[in-house]
């Protein structure tokens, strides 16, 4: 019985801690691109939401629009077709929060003698997974723009889906490579692999084995997650907001929630394939064991809180790369994003499959 | 003239490195991350007048928010003439005159009205006005309110400046 018990408990400890560090870092995302792009541009950005006089640097204006949305009408147009109108919202966030529960967010801990992984569900078929949900937030784009009943979300929204779709091939392949490496779908299997060392002194981490694959991978994510220099289906000029258009209240912020938990799991998502997930370069369960052969023992405690630390810092650093990015270059045309998706993305993701397979089986493995 | 040619510059052609984007991507974060860490760093990069708190200085010939002047003893300078209501092209002013208790004086405003929110600021009832009661000079425009009728101002917010 207790064992049953301590089993739910940590389940719904594991999924509460994971859903508070997403929405938690969505909130900080939106603060992080209002200011950023404030800073990036020699603009102040948000500083007047204040608590109390308290205003730290705009931090509570996420709050505040978080209370608007709430307090705004919930509208639907006349010409909507309601039942998709009102699905789209949900499929545009539930997929990307079920994409998290694969992600290993640290080693197996022993907690009362009984081992615990700190990761929701550790599936065999992980990354495919990954995969399948995430695909699903298309549909949340096509039904918003069909289901609007209205012209500019339409176009928006295919031109959205054509975009996601395309760019989901490439980014399925340019990931096979890390697949052959480390011989497994499993991604607690692939963060175990990126521990160990190249050469004895090289962190086998996914973008040191893949740098290709990264690239292409974090390209195709970027046009995925429909952000600039791919942020086609948003163009005021000529399709106002895109599929979202018709969207108001808390149905409109639950597409932006999706929106930037897209990119949260994205960034998690990276740091865990291409930058070793919880891996510190060379801490071993008892210490850091460095190359030369010297070693710093630490409390086992200490390594759990540096590995954890480290998925962190990383996912927060891709998050902060999205902004970077956004901030830094400018958008493609519609004809150049297909064209990079179908002719450049998609070879080189093929040759790069090839080429690994060619130095593993060269290496006899 | 014989129609001629202009030969108009093409942007050059991109070298290989250049195509990959991928280094001219990182120069471009570099750029942008010199602009976060200096306007974290130091606060002068930034352009951003913060308004209500610091009001920038407007030239000295401005045409702002109405004044108007007053004589040594207190009194408006105003002599209720209508040249300005006369010369706006807006009909922004409305004057009451009414006969003055100064012997030396014949006539001054009871009621001086402007309505902000059809004042064009074209600064004809300065030019107007014969004895230089109105001027155009606080360097200020007109600031917000909640209500149409605060924004008519009356002799009194109009000699306060």
């Amino acid at each position: 019985m207790t064992a049953v018990l301590f089993l739910v408990v940590v389940a719904l400890a594991r999924i509460a801690i994971v859903f508070s560090f997403c929405f938690g870092l969505v909130v900080v995302f939106t603060w992080a691109e209002r200011k950023g792009a404030a800073y990036i541009q020699d603009r102040r950005g948000p500083n007047r939401a204040d608590i109390l006089g308290f205003r730290a640097w705009g931090m509570f204006h996420p709050l505040a629009d978080a209370l608007k949305f709430l307090f705004k009408e919930d509208f639907i147009p006349d010409n909507a077709q309601r039942l998709f109108y009102q699905l789209a919202p949900m499929f545009a966030v539930a997929p990307v929060l079920m994409s998290i529960a694969v992600v290993p967010f640290g080693p197996d801990v022993t907690i009362f003698g009984r081992r615990v992984a700190l990761q929701i569900a550790d599936l065999n078929v992980g990354i495919l997974y990954i995969f399948a949900v995430t695909g699903m937030t298309v549909y949340g784009v096509v039904l918003a723009g069909w289901g609007s009943g209205s012209k500019y979300p339409l176009l928006g929204g295919l031109r959205s889906s054509a975009q996601m779709l395309s760019y989901e091939v490439s980014m399925g392949l340019s990931l096979v490579g890390i697949f052959m490496v480390f011989e497994s779908l499993r991604l607690s299997r692939i963060v175990a692999g990126q521990g160990e060392l190249l050469f004895g002194f090289l962190p086998k981490w996914g973008v040191v084995v893949q740098p290709l694959g990264f690239i292409l991978f974090i390209t195709a994510q970027y046009a995925e997650a429909n952000r600039t220099p791919f942020d086609l289906p948003e163009g005021e000029s000529e399709l106002v907001a895109g599929y979202h258009s018709e969207y108001a209240s808390f149905k409109f912020s639950m597409f932006m929630m999706g929106e930037y938990l897209h990119m949260v799991i994205g960034a998690v998502v990276v740091a865990t394939l291409f930058f070793g997930g919880w891996q510190v370069p060379f801490l071993a369960d008892t210490g850091f064991v460095l190359p030369g052969g010297a070693s710093v023992p630490l409390p086992e405690i200490l390594v759990i809180a540096l590995r954890t630390g480290s998925i962190f810092l990383k996912s927060l650093f891709f998050t902060w790369l999205y902004v970077w990015v956004r901030w830094t270059i400018p958008r493609f045309r519609y004809d150049q994003v297909m064209r990079l998706g179908w002719k450049v993305l998609l070879p080189l993701s093929l040759v790069n499959i090839f080429a690994t397979g060619l130095v593993l089986l060269l290496l006899g493995k | 003239m014989a129609i001629g040619i202009k030969k108009v510059a093409r942007p050059r052609k991109m070298s290989f490195p250049e195509a990959l984007y991928l280094v001219e991507i990182v120069k471009g974060l570099g750029v942008t991350m010199r602009h976060i860490l200096g306007n974290i760093v130091r606060q002068e990069g930034i352009k951003t007048i913060e308004y209500p708190e610091v009001r920038r200085v407007m030239p000295p010939r401005f045409r702002g928010r109405h004044r108007l002047m007053k004589r040594q003893n207190g009194a408006p300078r105003c002599v209720a003439c209508f040249c300005c209501p006369t010369a706006c092209p807006a009909k922004c002013i409305t004057i009451v005159a009414g006969e003055s208790p100064d012997p030396a004086v014949e006539k001054y405003p009871v009621r001086f009205d402007i309505d902000m929110l059809r004042c064009v600021f074209c600064g004809l009832c300065v030019e107007a006005c014969p004895v230089d009661a109105i001027r155009m000079d606080t360097g200020w425009f007109t600031p917000p309110d909640d209500t149409r009728e605060k924004l008519i101002f009356t002799i009194e917010t109009l000699l306060e400046k």
